[in-house]
């Protein structure tokens, strides 16, 4: 009787806990652990009033050899600030070793993946950039500042399918204002694909390829291959590292996507790392 | 064997006619980490108690995620690497008030309570035993509580780089307004 008694009790107050539960609806949370799931953006954004400082380096070729020490003498950065005005709107800004570029960013969450009282399969931010190349012009005429720029505009769908796997697919276009020479293409569209999988609770392999359509090899006067990186996360609780390796150099959409030269077949692979480390200022 | 049914329903319902729960829905627990480096502190007002006066029983639950922390970040890491609420989504005590027969719950005043009993949390269950107070106003009781738990008792792992950061010993504090039920 005593017994039935105390069940009885612990059966009320789980029922008391269910009933006011005021939550209703569960939303994905750390669906990467990361604003960049590579070289390409995530769906996560910084919530409001953090700032996210990111340093990348992308390292050169592995193929360039034992003199280059397998790429390790060349060194390109990206740095990048990106804060959370709200947590639905994050907002940019970069510099690039990649052609000396200065780069802003938006990113916008549309929709978020939840369950329970509503319901949504997956997350759809929207983002989009713009990138301006401060090389020294060496040509006789004087180059507009508009030729300088390029601009991408993504749309970011991800799924968290459980705590150890998320998957993303990323529509993308990007524009040129000027390209090297008239056979290439001034719209760039392709379609990214990115995953992440948890090894353990700090530690995740990621991986991220584009799709860059049409495959231009043929019509282009560099001959560009897709990106594809392969990497990993390792979060230490406030920074997030990421080491990986790709077959681009750039770190922005523009570049990554249209035009990654290297070639995984022949060793056309860069060592890169990020760092992420995530300030409050609210 | 039918009478031995009747029997058990009745007592059952008998049982629960003259005991009299008080119940809250809106608890706060919070828990605080001092350390030199990061004061971490988390806020979780609704957690829930029931409070049996005749028998001592006393039991609290609560949803870890429904914790909030100033830092957004933080929070997101409390719920992932630390308490993998995504697994062990609640935590709880069950216990016993020990001193019962010093507390009048018909008169209005502060008593001083010995509770003893198991907190569940990360899904391990350790024995506790704590002094709280318990004030009485207009027949309605307030229950208060402050003690210190150690998150490597309950296998919660922290990282050497954060080791700075994260208390060794956390102060929780409770504080349970009870309506009768």
């Amino acid at each position: 009787m005593f017994v039935s008694c105390i069940s009885l009790n612990a059966q009320d107050i789980d029922d008391l806990l269910n009933e006011t539960d005021v939550n209703k609806t569960e939303y994905a949370t750390a669906t990467f652990k990361s604003t960049h799931i590579v070289s390409g953006h995530s769906i996560e954004r910084m919530p409001e009033g953090q700032l996210d400082f990111r340093i990348s380096h992308r390292f050169g070729e592995i193929n360039s050899g034992a003199y280059n020490l397998w790429g390790l003498d060349q060194a390109n950065i990206h740095f990048g600030l990106d804060y959370g005005i709200t947590d639905w709107l994050m907002i940019g800004v970069g510099r690039g070793t990649y052609e000396k570029t200065y780069d802003g960013l938006l990113k916008l969450t549309l929709w978020r993946q939840c369950k329970g009282e509503k319901n949504m399969p997956v997350t759809i931010s929207y983002l989009a950039t713009v990138a301006g190349n401060s090389l020294k012009w060496e040509g006789t005429e004087p180059l507009p500042f508009w030729d300088r720029l390029s601009y991408t505009h993504q749309i970011l769908i991800a799924r968290k399918f459980n705590e150890r796997f998320s998957f993303e697919i990323n529509p993308t276009y990007v524009h040129l204002n000027m390209v090297a020479t008239e056979v290439d293409p001034n719209d760039v569209w392709a379609v990214g694909l990115g995953a992440r999988f948890k090894l353990t609770k700090r530690i995740s392999v990621n991986a991220e390829y584009y799709y860059v359509i049409p495959p231009v090899n043929d019509f282009r006067s560099t001959t560009t291959y897709h990106p594809l990186s392969i990497g990993f996360d390792i979060e230490t609780g406030g920074h997030v590292f990421q080491f990986h390796l790709s077959n681009s150099l750039a770190m922005i959409e523009k570049g990554f996507i249209s035009e990654t030269t290297g070639n995984w077949l022949d060793g056309g692979i860069h060592i890169g790392f990020n760092i992420s480390r995530v300030f409050a200022l609210k | 064997m039918k009478f031995k049914i009747i029997l058990f329903f009745l007592l059952v319902f008998a049982g629960n006619t003259y005991s009299q729960r008080y119940v809250s829905k809106t608890s706060h627990v919070w828990f605080y980490s001092h350390t030199a480096m990061e004061d971490i502190e988390a806020h979780n007002r609704q957690a829930v108690s029931i409070l049996d006066p005749q028998t001592g029983d006393i039991q609290f639950s609560l949803l870890v995620k429904s914790f909030e922390f100033k830092v957004a970040l933080m929070q997101e890491h409390f719920n992932e690497n630390y308490m993998e609420s995504s697994t062990f989504p609640k935590s709880s005590f069950k216990g016993k008030i020990t001193n019962l027969d010093q507390i009048d719950f018909k008169k209005d005043g502060s008593y001083k309570v010995i509770v003893t009993g198991d907190i569940t949390l990360h899904g391990v269950t350790k024995a506790i035993s704590t002094e709280g107070t318990i004030d009485i106003v207009n027949g309605k009781p307030t229950a208060k509580a402050k003690f210190t738990i150690s998150p490597t008792d309950y296998n919660i792992s922290i990282p050497s780089v954060v080791e700075n950061k994260i208390a060794k010993s956390v102060e929780i504090t409770i504080d349970a307004g009870y309506e009768s039920n």
